[in-house]
């Protein structure tokens, strides 16, 4: 069915085609004509944030709590170049977006007009693909041709920029369902002659453990199911990257926690052991590898992704399958079925034996104080008094975001939200309004610190608008704490501008923006304060007072092995011996 | 990305040296902007780019062949492949060099200035290495010269001698030998 309508009915229409129903976003001058046009129709809600880096980490929010595709829609100029760090987070960590920006009319491109910036020119390196529209002929096609390159193959970023002229045109419009690209047509299915290969490695395999990322969420709920059911079928271990945590649950007798710098003694001493290493998708990051020269050496390696250019690009693998993790699993737990595959009991036996041995050394294990909050005690006073309810996670970026990973535990995907690849200070609040508009009933919380949650705090006033009931819940340690950390492991304890100076006082700033405050610092009231916290209906900034100089930890220190790791033992005996253990090559690392 | 790479203690590739030198051909959708993207992914990843080739090679479907020369460690020249594999507009990415038997021809125009036996020898070397004079003054000569770019090196450095001025190279552009497109 076709219709005449102008370029922003088109923007809105194809919006409401593409089936979606919230948009994040913030008018100015070049984006108008879309701004009247959302204005005279009911289907898709525009939700307004404060300031554009909110709108993309609100849309990564939403597009990672439901598997759809995340909209923002901002304008020309700043409002481009403020979403470029959500842009580039969306990128790092394959969280499809469609990003509408508004251009300055196409015959003054080029001219340096009023808040005329190159976009594409801009965006090109952050972004998927992107799009500068030139004619209304292109617009209906590109609308949902983005779309489909921003959810298909490894999802990510894409631009639609838009010229103000465009959006005043008249053209037709035809509803265009399954919108392919012409030549971009990622392979979904893996090469049936390798999985059975994989299979077979791993019916022989004395010492395997699957390591899985974000690629299995990303693959949807199904691909999940099927880790699941891998794992239930062979009993091998299984470990996570910070992306991956909820596809296998943190309850299942298999499971080794998050593995890599600050991930398990266990984990990350199983992935150094091993003989065989299933990698689903997950991309060998420095964060997951440490020494590369040192990684693993003595195992064989699968790796599953369905992104080429993951395969051999950190680490050398043995078998690579190209393909989407939910159908590469549905055919491996298809053919270890048929086959009636057979794992060697007494070897795999031996394995968790030293498994459990390595488990025993209790690697996340704390000092607990009765005068003090300890931060790790906190998130696990927050999961117990959380675990039983409908609940989101999401979180800025520091030690707070390693502590929520060791100390919260998921038992489902798409529950989590973290700015794992690009670390992006910020993200959590916009995210918890994202992930709280697709689930206005659930409890959605942003474990923050003190420091991050300032960056974009100006989103209060969107969940105040929006009454969206979202729970920040702040380790307040007074410093920048991981780069405190760093600072006292690497540069002799000298705490360069790190301590968080002249901070609000978050109850009275939380009362500010017509929201509730909680302050507590003493470990005997914590379950009370968050369960007031979870009681109250509107949003909540909870200050929780922790202590000053705890290190996030166990650690494996920049430039080291797996079997390398700092535990805390060592380090309480030898604090200032850490610095030594991490050579000038280390501490060139980030 | 090897001086980045050779600083890392994350690398494995640390020390390596042993770079070769490949050319890809990549046939893309000639849409605003593409070029950008190819360019800016050598950039950005730190690759070496050591000549570029790029013009419409089918006008109806409006694609265009860019022939790029690179050099680096094998797995960096699989990485290269595979991200280039990555930008949407781009339909294959073909190494020439790893499909072996491939033609690469480049033309260049060398301009010499010279009296007397300069000018005189110049004119003899360009007639030996069958170059074409396509100007001349009374103490001038352009030729034009195709060739693989060896036979152009070698050609360049005789002239320098005898009056090399100026010189200006089109990059390589390369096909794949045998009945069968790439």
């Amino acid at each position: 069915m076709s219709k005449q309508m102008t370029g922003a009915e088109m923007v809105v229409t194809a919006l409401k085609d593409q089936g979606v129903d919230t948009v994040f976003g913030y008018p100015g001058g070049a984006v108008l004509p879309i701004y009247d046009a959302l204005f005279q129709q009911d289907f898709v809600q525009h939700v307004l944030v404060r300031h554009e880096q909110g709108a993309a980490h609100a849309a990564e929010g939403y597009a990672r709590s439901t598997g759809k595709v995340g909209v923002l829609l901002v304008t020309s100029g700043p409002g481009a170049t403020n979403a470029i760090t959500g842009l580039t987070d969306a990128l790092l960590d394959s969280i499809p977006l469609v990003c509408l920006t508004g251009q300055v009319p196409t015959h003054l491109i080029g001219s340096d007009a009023f808040q005329e910036c190159d976009t594409v020119g801009i965006t090109r390196h952050c972004t998927k693909h992107n799009y500068l529209v030139r004619s209304i002929e292109d617009l209906p096609r590109i609308l949902h041709e983005a779309f489909y390159v921003a959810r298909s193959g490894r999802p990510g970023p894409v631009v639609v920029d838009l010229p103000k002229d465009i959006q005043f045109a008249l053209g037709t419009y035809s509803a265009q369902k399954n919108v392919q690209h012409k030549t971009y047509q990622p392979k979904l299915k893996g090469d049936i002659d390798k999985i059975r290969q994989a299979v077979d490695m791993m019916a022989a395999a004395k010492k395997p453990v699957f390591y899985t990322g974000g690629g299995v969420i990303n693959a949807g709920p199904m691909a999940s199911e099927l880790l699941r059911e891998l794992v239930k079928l062979t009993n091998f271990p299984v470990t996570s990257t910070l992306m991956g945590l909820g596809a296998y649950p943190a309850s299942g007798e298999n499971w080794l926690g998050m593995l890599g710098m600050h991930g398990t003694y266990e984990a990350n001493h199983t992935m150094h052991d091993c003989d065989l290493m299933i990698a689903v998708g997950s991309r060998f990051d420095d964060r997951i590898t440490g020494r590369l020269d040192a990684f693993s050496p003595g195992s064989k390696k699968i790796h599953i992704d369905i992104d080429p250019s993951s395969i051999n690009k950190n680490v050398k693998v043995d078998l690579p399958i190209i393909g989407d993790c939910a159908h590469v699993l549905e055919d491996m737990v298809r053919l270890w079925r048929s086959e009636a595959k057979q794992v060697d009991q007494t070897a795999l036996g031996e394995w968790w034996e030293q498994i459990n041995e390595w488990r025993a050394r209790n690697s996340l294990g704390f000092h607990n104080s009765k005068a003090v909050i300890k931060p790790q005690h906190a998130v696990q006073r927050l999961y117990e008094l959380t675990k039983n309810r409908d609940t989101y996670i999401t979180t800025e970026v520091g030690q707070h975001q390693m502590w929520a990973a060791q100390h919260y535990h998921f038992e489902e995907p798409n529950r989590w939200m973290t700015s794992g690849g690009l670390g992006t200070m910020g993200y959590g609040l916009p995210a918890a309004i994202g992930v709280q508009m697709a689930h206005p009933e659930s409890l959605v919380i942003d474990i923050a610190g003190e420091a991050s949650i300032l960056m974009n705090i100006q989103e209060m006033s969107t969940a105040k608008q929006y009454r969206l009931p979202v729970k920040i819940f702040i380790l307040n340690n007074e410093y920048m704490g991981m780069v405190r950390q760093w600072q006292e492991l690497l540069h002799g304890g000298r705490y360069s501008n790190s301590y968080s100076e002249a901070l609000p006082d978050f109850v009275k700033l939380a009362e500010a923006y017509g929201a509730h405050g909680i302050r507590c610092s003493d470990p005997a009231d914590l379950d009370r304060a968050i369960q007031e916290m979870i009681d109250y209906p509107g949003a909540v900034i909870f200050d929780c007072v922790v202590a000053k100089e705890e290190n996030c930890f166990p650690m494996i220190p920049s430039g080291k092995a797996h079997n390398e790791m700092i535990l805390l033992d060592l380090s309480d005996d030898a604090g200032l011996e850490i610095g030594s253990i991490i050579d000038e090559k280390g501490k060139m690392l980030v | 990305m090897n001086a980045i790479a050779a600083l890392s203690p994350y690398s494995s590739s640390a020390g390596k040296t042993n770079h070769e030198r490949h050319t890809l051909s990549v046939l893309v959708d000639n849409e605003p902007g593409v070029l950008a993207r190819v360019v800016g992914l050598f950039s950005g990843r730190g690759y070496n780019i050591e000549s570029l080739t790029v013009a419409e090679v089918a006008h109806v479907e409006r694609w265009s062949r860019i022939t790029i020369v690179t050099t680096g460690s094998p797995a960096a020249i699989e990485q290269i492949s595979h991200q280039l594999e990555r930008i949407v507009p781009i339909h294959k990415v073909v190494d020439l060099t790893l499909e072996g038997r491939s033609i690469e021809r480049e033309l260049a125009m060398i301009k010499v200035r010279g009296k007397g036996e300069n000018r005189v020898e110049a004119l003899r070397l360009g007639e030996a290495f069958k170059a074409k004079v396509i100007d001349a003054t009374l103490e001038s000569f352009i030729f034009e010269l195709t060739g693989a770019p060896q036979k152009i090196d070698d050609f360049v450095e005789l002239m320098r001698p005898l009056g090399l001025v100026e010189l200006t190279r089109t990059g390589v552009a390369a096909i794949v030998r045998g009945p069968d497109a790439s």
